[in-house]
């Protein structure tokens, strides 16, 4: 230890940049949802000014349940994603939960509330098989699940046919359970006026836990680890194929409860529904913040991305735009928020 | 370890199954439609002793859509009884429903039964079919230029005719502002129909479109209850497709708006609903009709050289289902059949 004797003249230490203390509006702005908050309060304003039924209690309130409906499902997927993986049989396999639940009560005029329990039990599967499938053959997620996608897509039609001999579920309103399965899952209260349904709430809640597993938990480490690099991930000991088939099984479990929400809505469910989702919840997550190589997102974000989706497809109808162009708009729009996004971001990690 | 968990699945095996033998609902389910049934069901009509025929139907049908579920049921039920085996596909992607053709000829079916939304796609592999010697006959979508295209017979209703019907009715109701809901974009039909309903109700009221997005019954909801905020006048909602119908009644009532609501076409579900007066009634092209007849028809040309309609358009519709004749159609909707 020779040096210390010259430590009088040693130059001032520099601050570790790891450890210093940037400002607040840094640190807000290096968040992977910065991007996402700031798109969604520009296409808020946008709406507000120019559609004079958006700036309702009762439209926002519409708009966040079309928000919920995605953003139920965008949670976990936005989970599998930051995980290292996709699941292209998300948007059908809502569709497959509602039909299991419905046919097997109507089927073996059971309680709704045995139905729903062997809704979860065959979506966790499905979420599990995706997973083990994509863990033991080392297959990229994404060809994976367009497989169980087309498999799911198909089943949902066959076996809807082959049972019930139509393509629609039974109507199974006046079964038993019927009216409290409705409650629990699709049901609403008023607040003010203003008519709101629990699947906001049951998904605010859904985002708090993801974004609670996320950033407080070693399970959340895991994950981050998981998609960043999962060679490295295994070699300090985390059980890679486990997290990955568990964040399958999440989506499953998502898939179930917002499969569950739109059977009690609608009491009937049309057996080719669902197809498109897939992508409106990869959107969500990737308009969020999401990173589509994995190891980098937020759930909060992918809520927020729900919420851009939500607004923009509420928004053109509140502002009467002629309908041919819908789907430009919608487009551009969310176009414009992950140009947005990716600005912000760049400027946040420039800044630091 | 193993032996705890495998304890622990037995268990929850044995809750289980004594929740679900426990669990029986005492109402509605299939026993309480068994129940109702009373050995109902479906049309059996005996069976011809004809020669046996191959006949292949292709439609512009989406998987799933229970209109062209009902147009399937008539088809099956023809088939059946006229000794007939029935190759039913369908693509709503008009050069996937082309190749389905070409792959209907090249196996040699006896006889072809087609759908014709997209005339430019679908005219020069119809024409096909007439060439290589297989009778064609067209039904539900081609009404402009089946014979053009090839088609030997034509079954169904012109949309437009039948929009304008609707459009008459709405403006006869008094209605004067009017929202028609399309489930899909770009499809000639719906919007025909659209077209029609605005046509029909000329200067008594004016008419909106609302493109929804017809796989999600959430997306369907949530744009209806927005255009009913937005546009508080409406006082009648058209949907193009039954299924859309019983959506249209929550996004009315959540909304309290003080719309009525029409619709296209019919199910068993909605056919209740016209029933309670929710729906204040349907247009009906006899789906059922429209596939029993094609098939019907084919056999009647394979075995007797028989054209129906002499060369003209065969009309199904439009005719409507309201509150003076729903109890008789309703009889017959609870097999998937109206």
């Amino acid at each position: 230890m020779a040096q210390t004797a010259q430590a009088p003249v040693a130059p001032p230490p520099r601050a570790d940049e790891r450890l210093g203390r940037k400002s607040p509006v840094a640190r807000m702005l290096a968040r992977p949802e910065a991007g996402a908050i700031a798109g969604a309060i520009v296409i808020y304003i946008f709406f507000f000014i120019i559609a004079p039924p958006f700036r309702n209690a009762s439209s926002f309130s519409s708009v966040l349940y079309v928000t919920s409906t995605y953003g139920l499902m965008a949670t976990p997927v936005a989970l599998l994603m930051i995980g290292g993986e996709f699941d292209l049989s998300a948007g059908v396999a809502v569709t497959s939960s509602a039909l299991t639940a419905s046919l097997f009560m109507y089927e073996f005029t059971t309680v709704a509330w045995v139905g729903v329990l062997v809704a979860l039990a065959v979506s966790l599967f499905i979420g599990f098989l995706n997973g083990w499938i994509v863990i033991k053959t080392g297959i990229p997620s994404f060809l994976v699940t367009l497989g169980t996608f087309f498999m799911l897509q198909g089943l949902n039609i066959a076996l809807t046919q082959t049972i019930t001999n139509q393509v629609s579920s039974p109507d199974i309103s006046t079964l038993q359970g019927f009216s409290s399965s409705r409650v629990v899952f699709s049901g609403s209260f008023t607040v003010g006026g203003v008519n709101i349904r629990t699947s906001v709430l049951y998904w605010i809640v859904f985002v708090i836990i993801a974004t609670w597993i996320l950033l407080r938990t070693h399970i959340g480490n895991w994950i981050f680890a998981v998609g960043g690099h999962a060679p490295s991930a295994r070699a300090v000991g985390v059980p890679v194929g486990r997290m990955k088939i568990g964040l399958f099984m999440a989506v499953g479990f998502m898939a179930w409860f917002t499969g569950m929400h739109t059977l009690f809505l609608f009491n009937t469910i049309q057996a080719g529904q669902g197809i498109g989702n897939e992508f409106v919840y990869i959107i969500a997550a990737v308009v969020g913040g999401c990173l589509l190589t994995g190891g980098y997102g937020s759930a909060v974000g992918a809520g927020i991305g729900a919420l851009i989706f939500g607004m923009v497809n509420q928004g053109i109808v509140y502002a009467g735009w002629n309908p041919d162009w819908f789907q430009f708009f919608v487009g551009l729009l969310l176009l414009g928020a992950i140009l947005l996004n990716t600005y912000i971001r760049r400027r946040a990690e420039a800044a630091i | 370890m193993r032996r705890s968990r495998s304890r622990a699945i037995g268990i929850a095996l044995f809750m289980i199954i004594s929740l679900v033998l426990a669990a029986c609902s005492a109402t509605g389910g299939k026993r309480a439609a068994d129940a109702a049934a009373n050995g109902g069901g479906g049309v059996v009509a005996g069976h011809a002793n004809t020669k046996h025929f191959t006949v292949a139907m292709i439609t512009h049908a989406a998987a799933g859509d229970t209109f062209w579920d009902i147009i399937r049921h008539g088809a099956i039920a023809a088939a059946a009884k006229d000794n007939i085996t029935l190759k039913y596909s369908s693509s709503d992607d008009p050069t996937k429903q082309a190749q389905l053709i070409t792959d209907a000829i090249n196996s040699h079916v006896d006889g072809l039964a087609v759908t014709d939304p997209n005339p430019g796609a679908l005219c020069p592999t119809i024409q096909k079919a007439k060439q290589a010697g297989i009778p064609v006959v067209m039904f539900n979508a081609g009404y402009t230029n089946w014979q053009t295209c090839g088609g030997m017979e034509y079954f169904g209703q012109d949309e437009m005719i039948a929009g304008v019907a609707a459009g008459k009715r709405l403006a006869a109701a008094g209605k004067k502002n009017v929202l028609c809901v399309l489930q899909a974009q770009g499809q000639a039909q719906l919007e025909a129909r659209c077209a029609g309903v605005k046509q029909g109700l000329g200067s008594e009221g004016t008419m909106s479109k609302l493109y929804v997005n017809g796989t999600d019954s959430s997306a369907v909801l949530s744009s209806m209850t927005a255009d009913l905020t937005r546009a508080k006048s409406t006082d009648a909602v058209i949907t193009l497709g039954a299924q859309f119908a019983l959506i249209a009644i929550q996004a009315i009532s959540q909304t309290h708006s003080t719309a009525k609501l029409y619709t296209f076409d019919t199910s068993a579900a909605e056919i209740a609903k016209i029933k309670s007066g929710a729906v204040q009634w349907a247009v009906d092209q006899q789906p059922y009709l429209q596939g029993y007849l094609s098939v019907d028809s084919l056999w009647l040309y394979l075995v007797n050289g028989d054209t129906i309609g002499g060369g003209q358009t065969v009309l199904t519709g439009p005719s409507f289902v309201d509150s003076t004749n729903v109890a008789q159609v309703g009889k017959f909707a609870a097999a998937g059949n109206r």
